[in-house]
């Protein structure tokens, strides 16, 4: 969620009522009221006690993110409160320790506020004896298809049964069966026999997507989720509901069958495709990406994604990407004799003779050397504003991932884009000779193929082929985000790192190498050769970054101010 | 340690002892049963439990049985198999309600260790370590077996459970086809 969301759960700290519990025995103290799904203050509940004891309180419905429904009862647990005398006080046992009455009841432990002095207990048989139960009339209608389900590996289902359930069914009669394969919207397949009617699904879509489209209908064991009659679920969120459903009853249509999330390897990273910057997981297998999931960052996204960012990962497998530097000449084609070539060029080139179209999809290490570049040759730079829809949940209308480290850095005109005018006079006046493009079609953007026409050197560093890198005597291919390392400084000026998950078709390389390469020949001097050292150079030469360390940002980042004084 | 060489004695010296002992031997083993097999052209037959080539096979209503589940690509010691699953646009199922197939399934027999792992973890009983026991081919990429020749080598299983074909009827009972398609 946005930084204002965040503030307004920590806002009103200062005067914690705290409250002191047992929970199996140990003792923990939390707070009295803790933040719900809204960050309003409400009272803590046992579960969150007993997290905070370390103590994990199986559940399904419960979801830190959502409003409490508490209608799957897997959270049941044993409690008790301090007896109290008839003056109202609590009674003691003679060595001094309160005397504890033991609720004859379980109670759930997702709604149930603690009050002071309560014991949780959590691991008795009782309550063991209990969740056995709960399982098995979860698994009564339940068809067992997990060798056909794409939930299998990360299923709570899966893992509380064996943890907490029995090995053999003891139920005869025929199972319900519902329908399987039900077309829930362009991006969701639901599968009725595998829903626990836990009912998260329906509360993610009305209570934070604010778009109420899934239901439950029909009775007792006939209870089904649907949409209503004649609509689609289909808002841009709707693959989150496939992270939150406990089961396989919801999953998502792009990633159906095809690969056990098993064999996935995770790579923590960030959301590319828009200002926002959500935090995320790519899950590849022998370097193909399969998924992005999202990752939780209360500070940026908290644990949901857009599905338009989700879904944004399959032009980095097309089969035209850019494989291949290429120089002026057909024979210069390795990366070295590339380099060298440009070098040569731009060398001699004039204070102004040179401009430089950089682009906000590339990480702050390489708009970094893009300045180091522009300032030895005397280029003027600037990036291309891509605009699009933006919503109140976490989509932003800004599409380029690291505007502000542009901004930052200087490399973005004020505004963005506000530079090309002036280039394409330059270009048509003469006065710019080259021309260095990164990660844009320029031709789009009032640059046409006539004045790039006009130009000496016009070298196009992209990842997919257009009409500059087709026009362009020089071509660096370089790296979708997913293929290298770095970081991106999102809208509110948080400074995410991204990781490489795959590698980079043909000779493609990460633009920050090649940069660095290129700079070094130009200027005889060695930029650093890993991206820690990259970074804690910038960090430490543009006092924008504050003097940030590449360590202390960590997997969630760190928040800059963003004007400085401010 | 230095072992001193003994002398022989006159026994000894005379070899004819040592002659006649190979002769016994030799004229035991012309009486006993023959051991040595003519292979090729015959051919041990391996008993039953015996864990040969790892094969796909059909249900008795000739369906694939496997759902690529790709247990077994996990649990294979050296990674021979190598399981493509169907993706959301694949070829249905031959059973419509089974909704998976492999759309390849690829066994490195090169790599195969014949540890029966595969036969082991399968949920849908769908492998099985058979009695083949000669791989015989003249490259490498002959020797990764695909699906349809792991199919064909495999044949028919007579499947007791039939647990798919129980789940479709249960669910018709109910008025309730369960995969549209
Ligand atoms: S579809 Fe999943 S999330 Fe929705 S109610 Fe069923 S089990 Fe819960
Ligand atoms: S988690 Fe408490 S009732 Fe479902």
């Amino acid at each position: 969620m946005s930084e204002a969301a965040t503030a307004k759960v920590f806002k009103p700290a200062p005067p914690v009522d705290r409250i002191t519990v047992k929970v199996d025995g140990q003792v923990v103290v939390v707070p009295k009221l803790s933040p719900d799904w809204q960050g309003k203050l409400v009272p803590t509940t046992m579960i969150q006690a007993c997290e905070a004891a370390g103590v994990t309180i199986p559940h399904y419905c419960y979801h830190p993110q959502l409003p409490v429904a508490g209608n799957c009862r897997m959270c049941l647990v044993e409690f008790g409160t301090p007896a109290l005398g008839p003056d109202r006080k609590p009674v003691t046992n003679p060595d001094g320790s309160a005397v504890i009455n033991k609720s004859p009841r379980p109670a759930i432990a997702c709604a149930t506020p603690v009050s002071p002095g309560m014991e949780i207990y959590a691991n008795t048989p009782g309550v063991k004896a209990m969740r056995q139960g709960v399982l098995e009339f979860l698994l009564i209608n339940h068809p067992l298809d997990c060798p056909i389900c794409d939930q299998a590996g990360e299923c709570k289902l899966q893992e509380y049964s064996v943890e907490y359930g029995q090995s053999a069914t003891r139920f005869v009669e025929a199972k319900v069966h519902k329908p399987k394969a039900v077309d829930l919207g362009p991006r969701i397949m639901l599968d009725d026999e595998r829903c626990i009617l836990c009912t998260r699904c329906i509360r993610f879509t009305r209570d934070f997507v604010g778009d109420d489209a899934l239901g439950i209908v029909n009775r007792g064991s006939y209870n089904t989720i649907a949409t209503y009659p004649g609509h689609k679920f289909d808002n841009n969120y709707t693959l989150n509901t496939v992270d939150l459903c406990p089961v396989g009853a919801l999953t998502s249509k792009d990633f159906r069958f095809e690969m056990r999330v098993w064999f996935l390897r995770e790579t923590k990273s960030v959301c590319p495709s828009c200002g926002t910057g959500c935090n995320l997981l790519i899950g590849s297998r022998e370097n193909r990406i399969y998924r992005y999931t999202p990752r939780d960052n209360p500070a940026v996204n908290g644990p949901w994604m857009c599905d338009a960012g989700r879904l944004d990962y399959k032009w980095i497998a097309r089969d035209d990407r850019l494989k291949d530097a290429r120089g002026s000449r057909p024979e210069v084609r390795t990366w070295r004799d590339v380099l060298a070539e440009l070098a040569g060029r731009l060398r001699p080139a004039t204070a102004g003779s040179v401009a430089i179209v950089a682009s906000a999809r590339l990480t702050n290490e390489e708009l970094y050397l893009i300045r180091k570049l522009a300032q030895r040759l005397g280029a003027a730079t600037d990036t291309i504003p891509h605009l699009g829809d933006g919503d109140r949940l976490l989509v932003n209308a800004d599409k380029n991932p690291n505007t502000a480290g542009a901004r930052l850095l200087g490399i973005s005109a004020k505004p963005a884009g506000a530079n090309l005018n002036d280039f394409a006079a330059g270009i048509r006046d003469g006065l710019i000779k080259t021309l260095i493009v990164f990660r844009e079609d320029v031709t789009r953007f009032g640059l046409g193929a006539d004045l790039l026409g006009r130009l000496d050197t016009l070298v196009a560093s992209n990842v997919l082929p257009n009409e500059t890198t087709k026009l362009a005597h020089f071509v660096l291919p370089g790296c979708a985000p997913a293929e290298k390392r770095g970081s991106f400084t999102n809208i509110h000026g948080r400074v995410q790192r991204i990781t490489k998950a795959v590698e980079p078709p043909g000779d493609a390389r990460p633009e920050w190498e090649f940069l660095g390469e290129l700079l070094e020949l130009i200027t005889d001097r060695r930029a650093p050769a890993t991206i820690e050292g990259l970074f804690n150079q910038m960090a430490g030469e543009v006092p924008a970054f504050h003097g940030l360390r590449w360590a202390a940002l960590g997997d969630s980042g760190v928040t800059m101010p963003l004007e400085p004084g401010k | 340690m230095i072992v001193k060489r003994q002398p022989l004695n006159w026994a000894e010296r005379l070899y004819l002892p040592a002659v006649w002992n190979g002769f016994k031997i030799t004229f035991r083993h012309l009486l006993r049963r023959k051991v040595t097999m003519q292979y090729p052209e015959e051919r041990w037959v391996v008993p039953e439990g015996y864990r040969g080539a790892p094969y796909l096979v059909r249900d008795q209503d000739g369906n694939t049985k496997c759902v690529s589940c790709q247990l077994c690509e996990f649990v294979c010691p050296p990674k021979a198999i190598k399981i493509t699953p169907p993706g959301p646009e694949g070829v249905p199922a031959d059973r419509l309600n089974a909704e998976k197939m492999p759309r390849e399934f690829e066994i490195n027999m090169l790599r195969c260790i014949f540890c029966g792992f595969c036969q082991e973890v399968c949920p849908e009983e769908a492998i099985f370590l058979m009695r083949d026991w000669s791989h015989v081919g003249s490259n490498r990429a002959e020797m990764i077996y695909n699906k349809e020749k792991l199919l064909t080598l495999g044949g028919m299983h007579q499947d007791k459970i039939q647990k798919w074909k129980h789940k479709l009827e249960e669910a018709k009972a109910q008025d309730m086809f369960p995969v549209k398609q």
